[in-house]
């Protein structure tokens, strides 16, 4: 995938942005210019910046094709569609200069919007289709297709490609693929017949995408549910994690519905409210189910209480935390890494829980699956933290995989036989130092029989108030913790091959930024190597890459640097050499944001 | 405060049910509430109830929230799972657990605080999706575990320890329960064992939600003047009706009634509960009517015991969600799995 190329730069390595209003159904069309250049064995990636509302405010889709295979956003745009009248001034600023912008001229613009190192591209997008198409809802549809055709001319987009994409797409209503193909050939045959194409940013059929596949990451992480045999799902809906139960939903919709008697092998419950999603997971969990729910930040503090609960008491629970920006109105759909901190120690009194840190969607599908059976095996409460630009933007990934020998590990769980052979059991009592006790599940056999209660049970899971039975319980709890360090995924190290004292410390959707900023700085004489955490706990490899580094650059998406925060309060480093790199805007973090910033603070250093 | 295990005293000639099991059987751990309180009378039915039913102890489980009355789970059935969760969210948990393991039969122990407060919402959604639990509240107007402050059952008019006066409607469990479209809404007296164990049993039995409320006396909290429950009203009329003997606070208090008839109660504070049993003709299968029966009464100031509403053929959970009548913890894994095959094939779509 990373193999160079000797074509001009600009050859399979653009922005393609796309200003539209939302709910005019431009996203069918968005879909299909991305997985064009995909079957075209283009590496792309598509990030959909939208606003929180259902129909008539701005929004953008981001397309970067990059035959070196980098997915974080650049700070370019070599091409704009701008679609959307509303916001086409502050369309055309954006324009990188040398760049295009491609405006639909059934309307004059306004002379004085005109920059002179942007070529404008006029296209009467809507007089050709108004004139070919009748119902007003076609005619939209279709003015969004056309731009597609301009840009298959304009940008040598394989329309044969595309042709094929469109027969797929309308398989079961054939009847729309011939005017979906003639409004390609409208857009396509006037861009032709009135400019220079292709323009020099433009596609060439290469082989960077075989073994491949365009997924979200919440269609990942529902994937990974199925696949690790959840069957209970609780949730309340919440931007940008709903598309994740709906995922999970269909899928068993597809695969868990009995053919005969359309039992089906599972249960998904709409709470009313994120308090009582977090308690049916505990509770079926408790009773033995695999059970999970997905929220996101406002639903992570509603389940605060519960959490803790289930911490204290060694329920095992799955929780998908997909972060959005701050609390309720406004940025919803924005992301963030913003709830690590949140997460971490979620809930009241000593907790700490472990944390998985997908970086994209494929580990969206092999950490959920690591979720499940970590929450097993630990007997406790385990979020998978993604975020909105992992888990609702197109991500190209290696294809996933599944080794059919998988079964899952329940961890401790005491059988009915097993019981019956037991003289007594005690809840809470670690038996093999692990600081894991055994579980028995409700309804298997009278001699398991315990009662679960908050803080006040002791070893035996008798209650209790007395002061040493309490500290014992609790300081066991610290040796599941130490389990726990070392069972988590570990993190994943990068090194640069040069002899440097530099390093960086990233997680999450950060990631594709990061790789991207390496090679930026490489290319520049500065070399760093990386250490992409994939969980908390930290383990020793963490504490060893900061004691080899004198300088760690700790690359987040937050205001306050929750990850180098963490990593001061469970190392033993000198904080003084933890360097925070932030973004938190809202829009997913480009790779130059990172590297211009390391860059900066390195010359700085050294002129010091 | 400690747990202390009941000694369990079994003797030949202790009656046995069809398990073979004693009523001891049926127990659970020393109560801890004070003496007299009403919910240990509710714990006592409860073990009555199973006991009789001969249900398996290992079958069932035993939830609640946070509240004197949700410690009780401790005091009954030693041999079922019990969980007791947070403040006010029984039900959610119950939920999961039925939701994961079908077959289980579920209690619910809850108190007025506990679901016509932090867990109205929980309540309600318990009811509107009908999960197959007995849920109990046990009913005494105020908040015991946090020292007598007002629940939202506590009638407008009725003062607290420290002298307010509630001004505020109250909330009834049973009225709510019926309008929430509820399957099973019944309300007994904690000392009226005649007619809770009986109850209990239905409720148990009902495929479905079963809403009880039980009016259930705090000895501690309600042992001041004013703190009636609702019987400001009633109080003004004991002496026109039969009342029977005063009880020592530190005794629970017991009743017993016949069907159609009204029985004023006097509680620890000297006020009176006026309960009326419903009719034996009554029809519980009329949902208008239940409420309209219900608020008549409550105008008068008449507490309504019996079983209210109930419609056995309303769908229960699982029947409305379609669920795999095999409990879902006890599926087979491959079953639920669709392979690495499945994934090749779901993959093709996305290229
Ligand atoms: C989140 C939370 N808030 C407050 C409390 C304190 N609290 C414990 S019990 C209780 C009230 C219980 O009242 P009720 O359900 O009527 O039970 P009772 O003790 O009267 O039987 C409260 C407010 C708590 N445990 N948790
Ligand atoms: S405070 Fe009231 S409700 Fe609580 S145990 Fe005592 S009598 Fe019962
Ligand atoms: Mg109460």
């Amino acid at each position: 995938m990373t193999q160079k190329s000797s074509h001009p730069s600009r050859v399979n390595d653009f922005v393609i942005k796309i200003g539209t209003v939302n709910g005019t159904g431009s996203a069918s069309a968005n879909t299909l210019l991305m997985k064009a250049l995909f079957r075209m064995g283009i590496p792309v990636t598509g990030k959909n910046l939208f606003p929180s509302n259902i129909q008539g405010l701005p929004t953008w889709y981001e397309i970067r094709a990059s035959r070196d295979g980098y997915n974080a956003r650049t700070g370019r745009v070599d091409v704009m569609v701008a679609m959307n009248a509303q916001t086409y001034e502050q369309d055309l600023a954006e324009v990188s200069p040398g760049g295009y912008l491609i405006y639909d001229s059934s309307w004059p613009r306004d002379g004085q919007l005109a920059r002179d190192d942007v070529q404008l591209i006029g296209i009467p997008l809507a007089d050709m289709v108004n004139r070919h198409f009748t119902p007003a809802r076609v005619r939209i549809l279709m003015k969004n297709i056309a731009y597609v055709g301009a840009l298959c001319a304009l940008m040598n987009i394989d329309r044969d490609v595309v042709r094929a994409l469109i027969e797929e797409t309308f398989a079961a209503k054939k009847k729309l693929i011939e005017p979906n193909m003639q409004a390609i050939a409208l857009g396509h045959d006037y861009a032709r017949k009135h400019f220079d194409c292709p323009l020099p940013v433009r596609a060439e059929a290469m082989n960077g995408t075989d073994d491949h596949i365009l997924i979200d990451g919440n269609q990942a992480a529902a994937l990974g549910c199925l696949y690790a045999g959840a069957t209970v799902g609780a949730w309340y809906p919440i931007t940008p994690s709903t598309s994740l139960m709906d995922a999970f939903e269909s899928l068993c919709k597809r695969y868990r519905i009995d053919p005969d008697t359309e039992e089906k092998r599972y249960c998904v419950i709409q709470a009313e409210d994120e308090l009582a999603a977090a308690g049916m997971v505990i509770g079926a969990n408790w009773a033995g189910a695999r059970a999970f729910t997905p929220t996101s930040g406002p639903g992570i503090s509603l389940m605060g209480e519960f959490i803790g609960f289930a911490y204290y008491t060694e329920i095992p629970a799955v929780f998908f935390d997909v972060q959005r920006v701050g609390p309720s109105t406004g940025m919803p759909t924005r992301t963030q890494q913003c709830d690590l901190m949140a997460a971490a120690y979620c809930s009241h009194g000593d907790t700490r829980h472990p944390v998985l840190l997908p970086a994209d969607p494929r580990e969206c599908f092999e950490l959920s699956v690591a979720a499940f059976d970590l929450a097993d095996r630990l007997q406790t409460p385990v979020f998978v933290l993604s975020d909105l630009d992992i888990g609702m933007n197109d991500w190209m990934v290696p294809k996933l995989s599944w080794d059919d020998d998988y079964r899952p590990d329940r961890g401790k769980v005491l059988s009915a036989d097993e019981l019956e052979q037991l003289n007594a059991f005690h809840r809470f009592d670690d038996t093999d130092g692990d600081g894991i006790p055994y579980r028995t599940l409700p309804g298997s056999h009278r001699k398991g029989a315990y009662f679960v209660r908050g803080s006040g049970h002791n070893r035996f899971g008798g209650y209790t108030e007395d002061a040493e039975q309490y500290q014992e319980v609790v300081d066991r709890l610290l040796n599941k913790w130490e389990t726990a360090r070392e069972r988590v995924p570990q993190p994943i190290r990068t090194d640069s091959g040069h002899h440097t004292n530099i390093g960086i410390i990233a997680f999450g959707s950060s990631h594709g930024a990061v790789t991207e900023a390496l090679a930026q700085l490489a290319d520049r004489g500065i070399h760093a190597n990386y250490l992409r955490l994939r969980a908390f706990p930290f383990g020793n490899d963490v504490q060893a890459f900061l004691d080899e580094h004198a300088t760690v650059f700790v690359v987040e998406q937050n205001r306050d640097g929750q990850l180098r925060a963490l990593l001061k309060l469970e190392t033993h480093t000198d904080p003084g050499k933890l360097v925070s790199i932030l973004h938190y805007n809202g829009l997913p973090l480009p790779s130059n944001a990172v590297s211009e910033r390391i860059r900066d603070h390195v010359r700085k250093e050294a002129v010091a | 405060m400690s747990f202390i295990t009941k000694p369990k005293v079994q003797w030949s000639g202790q009656r046995r049910n069809p398990l073979g099991l004693t009523i001891r059987d049926y127990e659970g751990g020393m109560s801890t509430l004070c003496a007299g309180c009403g919910h240990d009378s509710v714990t006592a039915a409860l073990v009555q109830a199973f006991w009789e039913l001969a249900i398996k102890p290992e079958q069932v489980i035993k939830m609640s929230g946070i509240g004197c009355s949700s410690k009780t789970p401790a005091y009954f059935l030693n041999g079922a799972h019990g969980f007791n969760s947070v403040h006010g969210r029984m039900p959610s948990v119950a939920t999961g657990a039925l939701a994961a393991q079908r077959d289980l039969i579920a209690v619910g122990i809850s108190g007025d605080g506990d679901s016509l407060s932090i867990g109205m919402g929980q309540f309600a959604h318990a009811v509107r999706r009908n999960i197959n639990l007995l849920y109990i509240i046990e009913n005494n107007g105020v908040y015991g575990l946090t020292k007598g402050q007002f629940s939202a059952s506590a009638d407008p008019g009725s003062k607290s320890k420290a002298g307010i006066e509630n001004r505020q409607q109250a909330i009834d469990p049973v009225a709510t329960a019926i309008s929430l479209g509820g399957s099973f809404a019944a309300r007994s007296f904690s000392g009226d064992k005649a007619q809770l164990v009986p109850l209990i049993k239905a409720g148990l039995a009902h495929p479905g939600c079963a809403v009880l409320d039980v009016i259930s006396p705090c000895v501690t909290f309600n042992d001041h003047e004013g703190s009636t429950k609702s019987y400001a009203w009633t109080r003004e009329h004991h002496e026109s009706v039969n009342s029977p003997d005063l009880v020592e606070p530190a005794d629970a208090i017991e009743a017993s009634y016949d069907e159609g008839q009204e029985l004023p109660v006097k509680l620890h504070d000297d006020s009176v509960i006026r309960f009326r049993k419903l009719e034996s003709d009554y029809d519980p299968g009329d949902r208008a009517r239940a409420l309209e029966y219900l608020e008549r009464h409550r105008a008068e100031g008449k507490v309504v015991t019996g079983l209210l509403y109930f419609d056995p053929n309303q769908p229960e959970f699982h029947q409305l969600s379609g669920t795999a009548l095999q409990p879902l913890r006890d599926i087979d894994f491959e079953r639920l799995n669709p392979g690495a095959d499945g994934l090749e094939q779901m993959q093709k779509k996305m290229r």
